[in-house]
């Protein structure tokens, strides 16, 4: 399987603090890959590196055959690389569809004249936008919420809708940052499935940040731990379990050797 | 499926009755005529005109609002707009032609307020200077027509009168790239910040045009242009002289009269012009990421939204409308000054978007409405009849005066009763009491001094508290009080529903359902 994202040697600083350091991580096309890590360990960050909203000190990326270096982050978007945020950062005041509507910006003729005569296919375009934005939310669980102020739905749904609008701008890579933080196990269950629906049905590759070590065990192909900034572990799941470093990083050192010795 | 849908707010209250199509109708027809009729038989001459014409102007004016509210189909509110803009206030215009220029600065402002709403209404860019934009405008069509020499009219060759069409896309063009110029250097500065910048740019094109007189004379610096050219409205004399014998209403002057009709037709055809553009911008890609960048820039960026072009598209959409209309603004006034576009009037126009309902296009073309009426009819009357009262020695009765303090005395007391009641629901400390003390205690006084008034000739009237001395606190006043009761605006935006795409996704669901 060929690599559809690949980081050389990423650094980045801030002032005296080294965020991330030496990064390598390579994904594979069609995979579910995850960046775990403590808190602080650099993932958001390395996050908003990918996607152009800092820029690296130094090193490269590099994503279906084009580097990412020197790109803004509408222009990652473009590239095909989507994400949602820690945070959850939908437009409060815009209806679910809209929220979608606007993450098929990039994917759209965006003219002025077009848009005051009417002229150029807009029409149809605009009835293409509405058509698949509502399928996207039917995708992610939302059909018949189109209407709502999205400020006022539910935070899980806040969740998908977030993924529906990254999906809205057809990537092939989609970043998921946190996506299951604050859900109960059966919402994180769900939402699961619909990780590996988004690779199975929509064939894009999905790289989350998660601390739920129970969605991060069950779904992802491949582990990459960030600690300090720096790639401590690589592997699938069953490697990064095995790891001492792993387990040092997040239990402490004595922690871990007294798990070595019993 | 059941959705939760925006409420309606609009058809509340008193104007139930207006969803009701047959009652709207009969309504909004008396309702038009009566106020018709009444300005016309109103006399300059009477003592109470300025009173009557600042009373009765307004509802007028506003009747396309109510129709806009009623229940009536989109047809009829139409033709009847229509009607009333095209028909009537013309006929009015006859009758007193005053009228016709308020009605046109109504048009240019609310154009502009439209204008302005497109970069801080849709795309959430605070423009402290918008009116520069409006003499870009002015200025491009008073440099090349008014005999005035300056670098584009060399031994009194100008440009002749009938460009005027041609200058309204040229005033859209160099606007719309003054507002690129603009956009360009503030584009990575928000809210406030921008708000200065904005706010700079604005002096700097009135101090340029004030100071390119010399050597090199461009705009004639603070003197102005003036004889700015007037495109011909000899094809309006047969109609106002139709109008004339038949309503048997002469006319003193028609040139100056066509002229004004004329003004009024192209005034009117930009409003339209500029509600359909700003309406079509709005319900389009570029409306929807503006809306985005107003909500959530890094949000935004990251979902691939182009932040630079679509904010130069704002500014420079913005700049254009009011590019067009300085062009018509200069015809109109036939002369053109630094000081028509001072900061005052950048703030006018915003506080004309921000009453309205900042983002709502109804709500900002009532907005701009009501502010000029408020700026330019209902303050400037109030000084004038308080002169027309002083001329004809009139008094304000004793029992009145006592009739008024004793009301503004028990408002007061009402007031400072409810912060009691409030301060004791809550119990408050002693302190929350001093100001319902203070104010009820003044109501008490107010009331209790005025007994024994004295009738009071206006003549007396002391000439510091001469109204048209304080037009702008009593401005300043009222958009207080607006923005107290009413935060959101004449209008809030409504919450654009979306009725239409959520049917069609449930029919698609019901077809894909079908299929299974």
């Amino acid at each position: 399987m060929a690599n559809i994202l690949e980081v050389n040697d990423l650094i980045k600083t801030f002032g005296g603090l080294t965020a991330v350091k030496n990064v390598s991580l390579n994904v594979p096309e069609g995979s579910i890959s995850a960046i775990i890590g403590p808190n602080g360990a650099g993932k958001t960050t390395f996050f908003n590196l990918l996607t152009g909203i800092y820029k690296p000190d130094s090193g490269k990326i590099n994503f279906a055959g084009r580097s990412l270096l020197g790109l803004r982050p509408d222009q990652v978007c473009k590239a095909g690389v989507s994400r949602t945020f820690q945070n959850i950062r939908l437009f409060p005041g815009m209806t679910a569809l809209e929220n979608v509507m606007v993450g098929m910006h990039p994917r759209l003729k965006v003219n002025m004249l077009t848009a005051i005569f009417g002229f150029g296919g807009f029409g149809k375009q605009e009835d293409h936008v509405r058509d698949k934005s509502s399928e996207l939310l039917r995708f992610v669980g939302l059909g018949g919420k189109g209407d709502e102020v999205s400020r006022n739905l539910p935070y899980g749904d806040q969740r998908r809708l977030e993924i529906a609008r990254a999906l809205a701008s057809d990537p092939k890579l989609i970043l998921l940052d946190e996506p299951t933080a604050g859900m109960n196990p059966q919402e994180s269950e769900a939402a699961m499935q619909l990780f590996r629906r988004i690779r199975d049905e929509k064939g894009v590759t999905v790289v989350l940040i998660e601390h739920d070590m129970k969605v991060v065990m069950g779904i992802s192909e491949y582990i990459s731990v960030l600690d300090y900034g720096e790639k401590i572990a690589a592997g699938s799941p069953a490697d990064i379990r095995a790891n001492s470093r792993v387990v040092e990083a997040y239990l402490g050192r004595r922690a871990a050797e007294e798990g070595a010795k019993a | 499926m059941a959705t939760i849908k925006a409420t309606n707010t609009r058809s509340g209250g008193v104007f139930a009755f207006l969803q009701n199509p047959l009652y709207a109708g009969i309504f909004i027809i008396v309702y038009i005529m009566l106020s018709l009729g009444i300005l016309i038989s109103l006399d300059r001459a009477s003592t109470l005109f300025p009173l009557l014409s600042m009373v009765f102007f307004p509802p007028f004016v506003l009747a396309p609002f109510v129709v806009m509210a009623s229940g009536l189909s989109g047809k009829i509110k139409l033709g009847i707009i229509a009607y009333q803009l095209l028909f009537m206030l013309p006929v009015l215009g006859i009758f007193d032609s005053a009228y016709l220029e308020l009605a046109i600065q109504i048009c240019i402002f609310a154009g502009l307020a439209l204008g302005l709403n497109i970069v801080v209404g849709f795309a959430g860019l605070l423009d402290l200077g918008y009116i520069a934009f409006f003499a870009v405008g002015a200025y491009i069509w008073a440099m090349f027509t008014s005999p005035i020499e300056t670098v584009f009219t060399v031994g009194n060759l100008t440009v002749s009168a009938n460009w005027f069409y041609g200058f309204i896309f040229f005033g859209v063009l160099a606007a719309g790239i003054a507002g690129i110029l603009l956009g360009l250097p503030v584009l990575r500065l928000r809210g406030d910040y921008l708000a200065i910048v904005t706010l700079g740019f604005g002096e700097i094109i009135r101090i340029v045009a004030n100071n390119l007189g010399s050597p090199t004379n461009i705009t004639n610096g603070s003197q102005g242009l003036d004889t700015v050219s007037r495109p011909s409205a000899d094809f309006l004399h047969p109609i106002i002289e139709f109008l004339e014998r038949r309503l048997n209403q002469p006319v003193a002057n028609v040139e100056p009269l066509a002229y004004q009709l004329l003004f009024y037709f192209i005034a009117i055809v930009m409003i339209v012009v500029i509600i359909v553009i700003a309406r079509r911008l709005e319900n389009s890609p570029i409306g929807r990421a503006w809306t985005a960048i107003r909500e959530d820039e890094t949000a935004a960026i990251a979902m691939g939204v182009p932040l630079t072009r679509m904010k130069l598209m704002a500014f420079a959409s913005g700049a254009a409308f009011a590019g067009a209309l300085g062009v018509l603004y200069a015809a109109k006034q036939t002369f053109v000054s630094p000081e028509s576009f001072s900061l005052i009037q950048s703030i006018s126009i915003l506080a004309m978007v921000i009453v309205g309902g900042l983002g709502g296009i109804r709500g900002v073309l009532l907005g701009g409405v009501v502010v000029t009426l408020l700026n330019l009819l209902v303050l400037k009357n109030l000084s004038l009849q308080i002169n027309a009262w002083k001329n004809v020695d009139a008094v304000v009765p004793g029992w009145f005066i006592i009739l008024f303090a004793v009301i503004i005395g028990l408002a007061l007391l009402y007031f400072a009763w409810r912060s009691i009641q409030n301060a004791l629901k809550r119990s408050e400390g002693w302190i929350s009491y001093i100001v319902p003390a203070i104010m009820a205690l003044l109501g008490i006084y107010v009331a209790i001094s005025s007994f024994g008034a004295q009738d009071f000739p206006i003549a007396n009237w002391p000439s510091q508290l001469e109204p048209a001395r304080y037009e702008r606190l009593v401005f300043g006043v009222l958009l207080v009080l607006m923005m107290i009761f009413r935060p959101g605006g004449l209008l809030p935006e409504p919450r654009r529903k979306m009725e239409m795409a959520d049917a069609k996704a449930e029919q698609n669901a019901v077809v894909a359902a079908a299929g299974d």
